[in-house]
């Protein structure tokens, strides 16, 4: 077991600077998931730690020894691959064998370790399996057996799940938090899938451009955005947002735009607010409640009335998409709701969830 | 109401197209064909035969004789002892030669298309250069190089000729069929602990089957067919099977055996025959893997 530290870290491939100047602190026995969308560097900077990409400049630690310049082999760490990456010639048993073969583990102490592995996860019974002969699903465990195997103090995802469909994802993705939960072990993970990143981790690293936007715990990114990059990357359908600017008259600070005016006094504003600033209010579509216009609403809220633009039924609830004057919002709804294109909604929105940015830096006010 | 469909027509019906295609294959074939049939059955005629019936008839007393004459006693020049010396230099030059090339030319394009160098790209470049700089430019500096350090004439001179021709061809094939295989499976034997050797054969070698046996088709047929080579650097001692081959049909003395020399013809282009008869399957298959799916 190890923590994960990395400074000033810098990689530059074919002169492109991919990332720079990050610094990552990834703590004992954490689930870290790097989340961003493709391109963002999440990937680069999986494989810098594990020692596949050189760094331009910085320092990599882990289990407090520098490792800037190790071999893959000499990191303490396993690796997942999207693809398997499984060894097409060996069977299930060599390739979970291959790293401590190499490594020259006497030959008891490696049955001892795959067979352990393979109980873990439900293969004992194709250790003689070439991979050509499994399924997706089965791949992927073999691929996680041979991180295992390893014994290694930290291990690292790349999109591991990526490649498998839905239904395996979601059992894998459980298995996967089991199995973290059983070892303790470090864990770094890759993926531009939300859910995934919402359930697996300990704390979420949300990347941008080579940069960490955000490194909380996943309630946090998600209900407390740092700013509105985070905000909409997270949730399914994303944040709403609306421009508007603040005014501030003593304690009372209302936000007022051209669709509506909203009092935010009991907003927590990290720096106190400016009378006449331009900021954009964020709302998750969860957090406005939906009723039709006969049900009786009595809420000291403001009441706003809308029109249904479209439905998406979702199965366990449905999504409307609401248009107010020029503002097109979704909202998630109970099922039972009975709205249909052209329907007049009454929507009420839960200000004690909502976000505020300011609307030229896009940062959490 | 709407119209009927029309039916796709059966695949095996005879339409002009395809009547078209089989009169193009047919045609083809003959011509290819037809040389081979004349120089087999001429193999199996007496010469007093060959000189009264066409060419196209079949033998009416097929001998053998033409075949053991070309096998072990046809003249070269002053030695009367046939072909077999030939193939056995053949035979001699084509096995070293086959695994050495295929060797260098392997762990060329693993290393290329792996471990990539900064210089890599332009190391490759200049390798390519290779393929297409012609025999004859640099045959007399070969020739001198090889006879100032002793080694004109010798088998080990001519093996590593036929080594160092074959790199260029044999890195290109192997470095383009280990760049069709996924890097992550690289990745992954490096933290497993592989380095530049255990990966190339525990990991990379097992996986190269079907690209080892175009590589082998390619050499076998290259080198076993190759004259020039054969004819300045066996000299003497190590004139493969070709240029023994050009010996006997082209000897100036007397009547022309032509049975003797189509039979010598034959078995000399029998090896390759053989491999194409034999792998051309495999062949195939080759080339036309590209991605190789974990």
């Amino acid at each position: 077991m190890a923590n994960v530290s990395i400074q000033n870290l810098d990689i530059k491939l074919g002169g492109n600077a991919i990332i720079s100047q990050l610094s990552l602190d990834v703590l004992d026995g954490e689930f870290l998931v790097l989340l961003g969308p493709s391109g963002c560097g999440k990937s680069t900077l999986l494989h810098t730690i594990a020692g596949l990409i050189d760094v331009t400049d910085g320092r990599i630690d882990i289990g407090s020894h520098d490792v800037t310049w190790a071999d893959p082999k000499d990191r303490g760490i396993g690796m997942v691959f999207q693809s398997y990456a499984l060894y097409p010639t060996m069977t299930v048993e060599r390739n979970m064998s291959f790293g401590p073969r190499l490594a020259g583990v006497p030959k008891g102490e490696i049955d001892r370790r795959v067979a352990r592995a393979a109980a873990m996860l439900h293969l004992t019974d194709l250790l003689q399996r070439k991979p050509a002969q499994l399924s997706g699903g089965q791949r992927q465990r073999v691929a996680i057996g041979r991180a295992l195997v390893r014994d290694a103090a930290v291990f690292l995802f790349d999109e591991p799940l990526s490649n498998l469909d839905a239904k395996l994802r979601s059992e894998l993705r459980r298995e996967l938090k089991e199995l973290h939960a059983k070892l303790g072990s470090t864990m770094i993970y890759v993926t531009h899938d939300q859910v995934e990143a919402m359930t697996l981790a300990s704390r979420i690293a949300v990347m941008r451009g080579g940069k960490i936007q955000q490194i909380d715990a996943p309630a946090t990114v998600y209900d407390q955005p740092a700013n509105m990059y985070v905000a909409s990357f997270l949730g399914s359908p994303s944040m709403n947002f609306c421009e508007g600017s603040l005014t501030v008259e003593g304690n009372q600070v209302q936000f007022e735009a051209s669709v509506m005016s909203v009092d935010v006094s009991t907003y927590p504003f990290a720096h106190p607010p400016v009378s006449g600033q331009r900021v954009v209010l964020g709302i998750r579509p969860e957090d406005i409640a939906v009723q039709l216009p006969s049900a009786a609403a009595h809420s000291r809220s403001p009441v706003l009335v809308t029109t249904v633009r479209l439905v998406e039924p979702m199965g366990p609830n449905q999504v409307l998409w609401l248009k107010l004057q020029d503002w097109d919002l979704g909202v998630t709804a109970s099922s039972t709701l009975h709205a249909a294109t052209g329907t007049i909604v009454l929507i009420q929105m839960n200000t004690a969830r909502l976000s505020l940015f300011d609307a030229k830096s896009e940062v959490r006010l | 109401m709407s119209p009927s469909v029309p039916t796709r027509r059966k695949r095996n019906a005879w339409t002009p197209a395809r009547i078209g295609i089989y009169a193009f294959l047919l045609s083809a074939s003959v011509f290819f064909l037809l040389p081979l049939y004349v120089m087999l059955v001429t193999s199996f005629k007496t010469m007093d035969e060959i000189r009264e019936s066409s060419i196209f008839a079949i033998p009416l007393a097929p001998t053998l004789e033409p075949w053991f004459i070309a096998w072990s006693s046809a003249c070269t020049g002053l030695d009367c002892n046939g072909l077999r010396v030939g193939f056995w230099n053949s035979v001699q030059i084509v096995i070293p030669s086959l695994v050495l090339s295929i060797m260098l030319g392997a762990i060329n394009g693993y290393a290329l298309a792996f471990w990539r160098s900064r210089y890599a790209n332009i190391l490759f470049g200049i390798l390519m250069i290779g393929v297409f700089v012609p025999y004859q430019v640099i045959m007399y500096p070969l020739v001198r190089i090889l006879s100032s350090a002793g080694l004109f004439g010798s088998l080990p001179a001519i093996v590593m000729i036929h080594s160092i021709f074959g790199m260029p061809v044999m890195t290109l094939l192997f470095r383009n069929y280990y760049g069709s295989i996924p890097e992550e499976l690289f990745k992954a034997a490096r933290i497993d602990g592989g380095g530049f050797w255990r990966i190339f054969f525990e990991l990379m070698l097992p996986m190269s089957t079907p690209i080892l046996i175009v590589a082998t088709i390619l050499q076998v047929t290259g080198i076993w067919n190759d004259y020039l080579l054969g004819l300045v650097f066996g000299a003497g001692n190590f004139s493969p099977m070709t240029v023994q081959l050009n010996n006997i049909v082209n000897s100036s003395f007397g009547e022309k055996a032509y049975n003797v020399n189509m039979a010598a013809t034959i078995l000399t282009s029998s090896v390759p025959l053989f491999i194409y008869l034999v792998s051309g399957r495999w062949f195939v298959r080759g080339i036309a893997s590209g991605a190789v799916k974990g």
